[in-house]
């Protein structure tokens, strides 16, 4: 039975080695872009769902303008339309907030299932599945490596685990947060890139949406970042030195003793 | 350099570099090693529509032309020259069928090999015939509703894998040069057979193998365009799709280079990277120069030639001619000179720049374990095949020659 699928997806800059400006702030200003790679995971396994449920995936991304690039490139996909979810109000919204408008969005869309990437290459928090599956109040997985079964009332679902793998079965509507293991995300067709350039994305505002202006952006948001600071590079590694194995093993077993590591 | 590609034409390469990169890089090796047909690749470009990017959406191709399949073969052969290859056999085999075809071949054979579910492939050489074509000794014979085929054929790239074969024969030895007719044959036809595949030195997961006819019998309609005229249908497929060949040899350079600036970059001797010796960047100078020349000229020369194929071919569709005769009707010209100058400038490209990669990355580049030495082995055969380099420039320096006579009669004329 044919089913309403959305996919969450954000542009995100395609390196992770960013500067932060003096205010602080990440500067991702003219770097390339592109789709957050972890979505890829999902896209992929929406159109998976999709061949084998019938129905229809709509791509959903917040963002600003350029955003609509990685919904065009999801449509590209085989994905069946979009929506874009920009307005200067969402500016600076943490986790919560941002869920709080993808739910609104997901919900005016009417999706029944909603897929989720890991995380995202940049803020990298991972709680957008969570988040978003509260706001609407349904049920929701993450870490989830394979879809055993899927049909329009449910779906069975596996959850790579620490210690192992949990099977578990979600009524729909539900939101499912994937992992890269679930799938080999496909290439772009040129037809289906070409289809896209003219494929229906839809712009809504916080207004379109009936959201309150004062719960939005960072004065909305009840968390607020307060310091950034780049990840350490990493210390050189250090060569032990020997003419012969033994005299290696020996300088190194020295070395593990000095930094008390034995 | 920007050659001012329309947003299709940028998304085909677009996609051909981001294939590359995905899913024939991390398989190239494998498949140079295995010798094996690249089977899931080849199900990648298709599914990325990339086979029928210049043949008429008519037969389900994206309706571009020769400018379309050079760019997106370019991009492929950057990642591999052999796997590329597997998608530019089968334009060998559909451009004679396009051009020379019936309204009902190109129908019948075009529309599996644009959208890729049917590979192609062309074979003219035999053991003892091969710059000299009126020399072939594989005959067919006319018997009632048949061509009765007998003889082998061999060198046919993409032999076994593909479905749909050009071939030529002789339909009377007597006439020599107009001795020589095309037939369309199918896999799987009684008596047509594989022989020997040949263990080659570069492009190594493309098979190449003699084709061996037996009392082969086809229906009279596989004759490709007129009796005796199989020739003019070689030559005026070379024509075009020497650019093919062409954009193959030029991808090979740039990935050589690519692979080898990569290396050089990282690579330190003395304290500093080896990019930063003169000695280097002067060869590193000369390489890029000799790739982005070869571009210019292969780009420019299909663009050019698009103009003369596009109205054509809409003209061969609408009246249900052959192309080449909507071709002739509208006065196109020959591309023989200019084609084999594309041919003789990207595979000489190809074979020097390939060359001086390895010489650049030194022993590593030697080295099996790193990709260099494979685009030096896999370029050498684009000074080979489609009419050795050698042939080409006969082809150059007889039409320059023809060209300055006719000049010559007009000024006397004018004097």
């Amino acid at each position: 039975m044919p089913i309403k699928i959305a996919v969450c997806v954000k542009r995100t800059p395609a390196s992770t080695s960013v500067a932060i400006d003096a205010a602080g702030k990440v500067q991702t200003k003219g770097l390339p872009h592109g789709i957050n790679p972890f979505d890829e995971y999902a896209v992929e396994e929406a159109l998976r769902l999709k061949e084998k449920l019938g129905g229809t995936v709509t791509v959903v991304s917040a963002g600003e303008a350029e955003a609509e690039e990685v919904i065009r490139a999801a449509i590209a996909l085989g994905c069946d339309d979009g929506v874009l979810l920009s307005d200067p109000a969402f500016a600076g919204s943490d986790g919560s907030v941002t869920a709080s408008v993808l739910a609104a969005a997901l919900r005016k869309a009417e999706a029944k299932l909603v897929l989720f990437g890991k995380e995202t290459t940049d803020g990298a928090s991972g709680q957008m599945p969570a988040f978003t599956a509260a706001w609407l109040d349904w049920p929701s997985v993450i870490g989830v490596r394979k879809v055993a079964a899927a049909s329009e009332g449910e779906l069975t679902v596996e959850r790579l685990m620490e210690d192992g793998v949990d099977t578990l079965t979600l009524s729909l509507p539900a939101v499912v947060g994937v992992i890269k293991e679930i799938n080999e995300p496909r290439l772009p067709s040129l037809k289906g890139k070409m289809a896209a350039k003219k494929a229906p994305v839809t712009k809504w505002t916080a207004a379109d949406l009936g959201l309150d202006a004062a719960k939005l952006g960072a004065a909305g948001s009840p968390t607020e970042v307060v310091g950034l600071e780049p990840v350490p590079a990493r210390p050189a590694g250090l060569v032990i030195a020997g003419a012969t194995p033994e005299e290696k093993a020996k300088a190194l077993v020295e070395k593990l003793k000095e930094a008390k590591f034995i | 350099m920007d050659y001012q590609l329309t947003e299709t034409q940028q998304e085909i390469v677009n996609i051909a570099r981001e294939l590359g990169e995905k899913k024939i890089k991390p398989v190239r090796e494998h498949y140079d090693e295995t010798e094996k047909f690249p089977w899931d690749v080849v199900e990648d470009i298709r599914k990325a529509d990339l086979f029928g990017v210049y043949l008429p959406e008519a037969y389900g191709g994206l309706g571009g032309g020769n400018f379309e399949l050079v760019i997106a073969a370019e991009q492929l052969a950057r990642s591999c020259g052999g796997i590329a290859l597997s998608a530019l056999t089968s334009s060998l085999c559909a451009l004679p069928i396009l051009l020379y075809g019936s309204p009902d071949q190109r129908k019948k054979y075009l529309t599996g090999l644009a959208t890729g579910e049917k590979l192609g492939a062309f074979c003219i050489t035999e053991p003892a015939s091969g710059s000299d074509a009126t020399s072939m000794r594989a005959r067919a014979v006319l018997d009632g509703d048949h061509w009765v085929l007998n003889g082998i054929k061999n060198f046919c790239s993409g032999g076994e894998v593909a479905s749909t074969y050009v071939v030529f024969f002789s339909t009377n030895p007597a006439r020599g040069n107009r001795g020589i007719s095309a037939f369309i044959i199918e896999k799987g036809t009684p008596g047509f057979s594989f022989g020997k595949k040949e263990k080659k030195m570069g492009i190594r997961c493309n098979p190449t193998y003699e084709l061996v006819f037996k009392d082969c019998r086809i229906p009279k309609e596989n004759l490709l365009y007129k009796e005796g005229h199989g020739l003019f249908v070689a030559q005026g497929t070379f024509d075009l799709s020497r650019p093919g060949v062409g954009a193959q040899a030029l991808g090979i350079a740039q990935g050589a280079l690519d692979e080898t600036l990569a290396y050089t970059r990282q690579r330190r001797q003395f304290g500093v990277p080896v990019s930063s010796f003169q000695a280097m960047q002067h060869m590193i100078a000369d390489c890029a120069t000799a790739i982005e020349a070869s571009r210019a000229l292969l780009y420019s020369v299909t663009r050019a030639m698009d103009r003369d194929l596009g109205p054509a071919t809409e003209k061969a569709i609408k009246e249900g001619i052959t192309v080449a005769d909507a071709m002739k009707a509208l006065g196109a010209k020959r591309w023989t000179k200019e084609s084999a100058m594309v041919k003789v400038l990207c595979s000489d490209t190809a074979m020097k720049v390939t060359t001086d990669c390895v010489q650049m990355c030194g022993g590593i580049g030697y080295m099996r374990d790193f990709p260099v030495e494979k685009f030096m082995r896999d370029a050498k055969i684009t000074q080979i095949y489609e009419g050795t380099n050698q042939v080409q420039r006969n082809e150059i320096g007889m039409a320059i020659i023809k060209e300055a006579a006719a000049g010559a009669v007009r000024e006397a004329v004018a004097a």
